[in-house]
């Protein structure tokens, strides 16, 4: 289950998040939606895990990328960031989860919701249909604590101007930019009504971010006539270390 | 800034760990909680790795489903909280027809 | 065999203060926990010493507070690693609690609001080795810390002084509790690293 990857290429999305390539030997492929344990080993033996969801489509090239978002109180997250460089080795196990993914065959309408870091898995999702040609609608609601937070921008906004069947809206929690229709704001009940699917269509719905964000979120979703079985989630634990 | 009555993860985080001890993915196994008779998939159940181990309990009565511990030597599956795990192995059945 | 990664220290930092074998200090307060916090409001709390057939002493928190406490300084120790070095406390000796108990028990099972549990030799929780902690840093002690009221047991891994702290049941005969049922060693000093079964 171990692999030995190698950083092979390093991009900032956001002043404290880093997307890490990886070339994996022996690298089995992926689905979207997946994710990989870390493991880092001290000198004196001391190691430490965490998982990431992987970022990049599946693909043949055996190479993956990880986003991995800086924590102010994180042991693993500042070395991965900051620390790490092209040409370092890389522990990683899987790729492993089953269950929140989405697989190039599905046909169905799929609404996406993510909270702050919360994207990446549902960004694999989104360059999975693409590099597929897949057709199926998705829509996503992207909710982020101010513009320069958001990662894959650029990517989103030319996929969602190339393709009609793809849609994103930003939902901005602490501050928007100037004339921002919508005063900065949690996710509520109005704007899943507004920007998510509805229930009616019976779309599968991935929500991803923290655990209070997803319990949040899933709620609305079941609130507005989805039905949970068709409402996926993945949690991340909560941001920083707990003091 | 801290929500206490958010703590835990979900199973998809045990994915790993578990993959320690059994062959087939058990986030997508449908599971039956001893305690209430609530069945999930695995990957919703409240998961707890913060603690000396992986403790998974049930998204419906917090009761304890499923406990990992890894130790130097050794790994420890205390599975009394659950009826049952189903998986679904209908895949695997035509690759071998 | 894992790889070295080139950098990697960890949170660790160093210290010139002795530290049990495969420690590392820690300046934070790290919230390890089993389940979901539980919430109990203090005109329902109760703490209770039993015989696993009679409950012998009961106290409420109005009674509890009523009990003499100290304030104490420590350092504790967590299975997972970390140390923290002189943590100032307030809590009621368990030799208070205990000085009216005649019983010949030799062990006792701690229980936890929320159903966690964990056991030690009832010497270890008298001779001024243990206390029923309620402030912690002269604050009342936080929910995610065990509060209202945890045991605190410092010469044992943290994971013997019981968060959100029920009850104590006094036994003839020894039983393990949670964690010492799935690998973590029966009694757990962590001087000589009595981490887990194998230990």
């Amino acid at each position: 289950m171990w692999h030995l990857g190698k950083v092979i290429a390093l991009h900032d999305e956001t002043a404290t998040t880093r997307t890490i390539t990886l070339e994996v030997p022996g690298w089995p492929g992926h689905i979207a939606g997946q994710h990989v344990d870390v493991r880092l080993t001290a000198a004196d033996g001391y190691s430490a895990a965490r998982s990431y969801s992987i970022a990049s489509a599946p693909n043949v090239d055996g190479r993956i990328e990880l986003t991995i978002e800086r924590l102010p109180d994180g042991e693993v997250s500042p070395y991965l960031t900051q620390e790490l460089t092209v040409g370092d080795p890389l522990e990683l196990r899987g790729p492993l989860g089953g269950w929140f993914v989405w697989r190039t065959n599905q046909t169905e309408a799929i609404q996406l919701i993510a909270g702050g870091s919360g994207i990446v898995p549902l960004m694999a999702m989104i360059r999975s249909r693409a590099l597929a040609g897949n057709t199926a609608p998705f829509r996503l609601l992207y909710s982020v604590r101010e513009p320069a937070a958001v990662f894959y921008r650029d990517e989103l906004q030319a996929l969602s101007r190339q393709d009609s069947a793809e849609s994103v809206t930003y939902a901005y929690t602490r501050a928007a930019p100037k004339n921002w229709p919508r005063p900065p704001g949690r996710i509520d009940a109005a704007l899943i009504e507004s920007a998510a699917w509805p229930s009616s269509l019976g779309p599968t719905c991935y929500v991803c971010g923290q655990t209070s964000f997803v319990e949040s979120a899933a709620g609305l979703l079941i609130a507005s006539g989805h039905s949970p079985d068709k409402i996926r989630t993945e949690r991340f634990g909560p941001t920083g270390d707990r003091k | 800034m801290s929500s206490h009555a958010y703590d835990y993860v979900d199973g998809n985080a045990a994915a790993g760990e578990l993959a320690k001890i059994f062959t087939m993915d058990v986030t997508v196994a449908a599971g039956q909680c001893a305690n209430c008779g609530a069945t999930r998939r695995f990957a919703e159940a409240h998961l707890y790795m913060q603690c000396p181990g992986v403790v998974a309990r049930c998204a419906d009565c917090e009761q304890v489903l499923l406990r990992l511990v890894s130790i130097p030597d050794r790994v420890l599956l205390d599975l009394s909280g659950m009826t049952y795990l189903s998986f679904d192995t209908s895949q695997f059945q035509e690759n071998n027809q | 065999m894992a790889i070295i990664s080139r950098g990697f220290s960890g949170r660790r930092s160093a210290t010139d203060e002795k530290l049990p074998p495969g420690q590392y200090v820690t300046t934070g307060f790290p919230v390890l926990s089993a389940g979901p916090t539980p919430h109990v409001p203090l005109d329902q709390w109760e703490f209770t010493i039993d015989d696993g057939a009679n409950v012998m002493l009961r106290w409420d928190w109005k009674s509890f507070q009523d009990l003499p406490a100290e304030k104490f300084t420590v350092d504790i120790h967590c299975v997972t690693r970390w140390s923290k070095f002189g943590t100032t406390w307030e809590g009621v000796s368990l030799d208070t609690l205990f000085a009216d108990v005649k019983t010949d028990a030799s062990h006792a099972l701690v229980r936890s609001y929320g159903g966690y549990t964990t056991n030690l030799p009832l010497n270890d929780l008298l001779n001024k080795q243990a206390w029923i902690a309620f402030k912690f840093e002269g604050e009342d002690l936080a929910a995610e810390h065990g509060g209202p009221a945890r045991l605190l047991v410092p010469h044992l891994y943290l994971w013997k002084s019981a968060k959100w702290v029920h009850g104590i049941t006094l036994m003839k005969k020894d039983e393990p509790g949670f964690w010492e049922r799935l690998g973590y060693h029966n009694y757990g000093d962590p001087w000589r690293e009595q981490r887990y079964w194998s230990d």
